[in-house]
């Protein structure tokens, strides 16, 4: 069978044989009176279209904290990557202040944000970038100083300006990596902002995004909707991972060896 | 007949890298513009580092280095270097590969575009000039080399084993194309090489090192006539050549050749 239609088959028979089992599990091994917790897979759908206006502006919200967090975090660390490869004394002093970013838990650093900047979409884009960063500057870092020696010596040696040495040898050199690191920051940025959203967002005027929509969804108990909420944040994830997905290919499928084509 | 002028002249030199022994002791040598001085000998005695002194990218120890009539200092612009490895840029096509050295040096594109074109077609890459490094042979990947060494319109080259890790077949077609290169451009080439056949096929003069501490130990010069040709492989004067470089480079490497230190 042809191996590209096997391709797009497969995933669809999985998904079917799973709303198969979950249909079967719900109605033969749940009791009856254990079946509201695991909603039936056309009812969130009918969730998923009765809420469509809703569950669409909140994702408008949480898509923009994402894309603007996502953004700060990319600028950012490439700037501090820059900076970071210059010598391995600047690494070690920063690399444990680093390491204190993505270790304190977000759940911590939402109050003091509120505090400091007020709940809302400030809030929710500071928490997405403090999530997006460190993968950031790490892998980018890694590819800048893992230039191949032999081409820093044909520059050297063509007597390159420092300038010219980073942007057309170390730059270029460290894509891979650096696309690494942004499939990385893609996926978490929608998370960062729906966890953002639901311990310092703000709801004022239907500004609410996803992560809102989940604790009001929860209170009032409505898990079909909880499931709906659910399936549109994996589609915010996947917007964002198929769109890096699609970058990387675009920057590196002419020369780097992860896309190479068969001979 | 006079003598050309001298291109790259040691005097007494010595090279030793911090307090340690010499790598290269009392080199004397003079080469002459148009001359293609091949160096060989056994791993340690120093040829890489001949071909670095040369470049500028380590200084003399002790004795003198005049290259083009005046000391190595670091800017040697007429100079070019072909290293071991193609060391191409796998995110640049074979043609922006070939421009980089005249990038680096802010050459305006449209003079780039006419040079890069001028030499691709000499080492007979111009339906290649699009193509990415990893989409070319061994061989194909060291002509980018050499073009790219090329654009610089070097009066020197220098090539550190360049074609050490090809075929033999390919070797030789690009032992060849190299000569028929030098026909058209005229550069004074030091190639370091294992290969006493590639030495002389391509030099008019062979400089032997030997290692321990690393010296001059013998110089040949070949005198067949240039242009050299697959036929120039097949004749007898070349033949008797071969077995006499590697009878003296046999000669070095055996350990009763070493003086008693």
């Amino acid at each position: 069978m042809n191996r590209r239609l096997l391709t797009v088959l497969l995933p669809v028979l999985v998904g079917a044989l799973m709303i198969g089992a979950w249909y079967i599990f719900r109605l033969h091994i749940l009791a009856a009176d254990q079946r509201f917790l695991l909603p039936a897979p056309d009812a969130i759908l009918r969730a998923l279209a009765d809420k469509a206006p809703t569950l669409w502006s909140s994702a408008l919200t949480t898509a923009t904290g994402a894309l603007l967090g996502f953004g700060l975090a990319v600028a950012l660390s490439f700037t501090l990557a820059l900076g970071l490869s210059l010598s391995p004394l600047i690494r070690a002093g920063f690399y444990p202040y680093l390491m204190m970013l993505q270790l304190t838990p977000i759940i911590v650093l939402a109050p003091i944000l509120i505090l400091w900047v007020g709940p809302g979409l400030k809030s929710v884009v500071i928490i997405t970038f403090l999530i997006c960063f460190f993968p950031l500057v790490v892998n980018t870092t890694q590819g800048l100083i893992s230039t191949d020696r032999n081409l820093v010596e044909l520059f050297r040696m063509g007597r390159a300006s420092r300038l010219q040495e980073i942007f057309l040898l170390r730059v270029p050199s460290a894509l891979p990596y650096f696309f690494t690191g942004l499939r990385i920051a893609a996926t978490l940025a929608p998370i960062g902002a729906i966890v953002g959203d639901a311990y310092a967002g703000n709801s004022a005027g239907g500004q609410g995004g996803l992560g809102f929509l989940t604790i009001i969804y929860s209170a009032q108990f409505q898990l079909p909707s909880l499931f709906a909420t659910a399936a549109v944040a994996c589609l915010l994830g996947f917007v964002f991972a198929g769109t890096v997905v699609a970058l990387s290919w675009f920057a590196l499928h002419h020369w780097h060896d992860s896309y190479q084509a068969k001979d | 007949m006079s003598l050309p002028p001298s291109i790259v002249t040691f005097e007494n030199a010595t090279k030793r890298f911090g307090s340690g022994q010499a790598v290269l002791t009392d080199v004397t040598l003079d080469a002459r513009q148009g001359d293609f001085v091949s160096i060989i000998g056994p791993s340690g005695c120093g040829k890489s580092t001949l071909l670095r002194l040369i470049a500028g990218l380590t200084p003399l120890s002790e004795g003198q280095l005049n290259v083009g009539g005046r000391p190595v200092i670091q800017e040697a612009s007429d100079l070019a270097f072909v290293f071991q490895e193609p060391t191409l840029l796998p995110w640049l096509t074979v043609r922006r590969n070939v421009e980089v050295m005249l990038r680096l040096r802010h050459t305006p594109a449209n003079k780039r575009r006419a040079l890069s074109d001028q030499i691709l077609s000499l080492v007979g890459l111009d339906s290649f000039a699009a193509h990415y490094p990893r989409q070319l042979s061994g061989g194909q990947k060291m002509r980018v080399s050499i073009a790219r060494a090329l654009t610089l319109q070097p009066s020197l080259l220098l090539l550190d084993e360049p074609f050490g890790a090809l075929d033999e077949m390919t070797r030789d077609r690009l032992n060849e194309e190299l000569l028929a290169i030098r026909e058209r451009q005229h550069w004074t080439a030091f190639f370091v090489t294992h290969s006493v056949a590639e030495a002389v096929f391509l030099s008019n003069r062979i400089i032997i090192l030997a290692a321990n501490p690393g010296r001059i130990a013998h110089e040949v010069s070949v005198n067949l006539p240039y242009p050299r040709t697959a036929e120039t492989r097949l004749a007898a004067d070349y033949l008797q050549r071969v077995a006499d470089v590697s009878r003296l480079l046999r000669s070095v490497e055996t350990p009763s050749a070493r003086p008693a230190a």
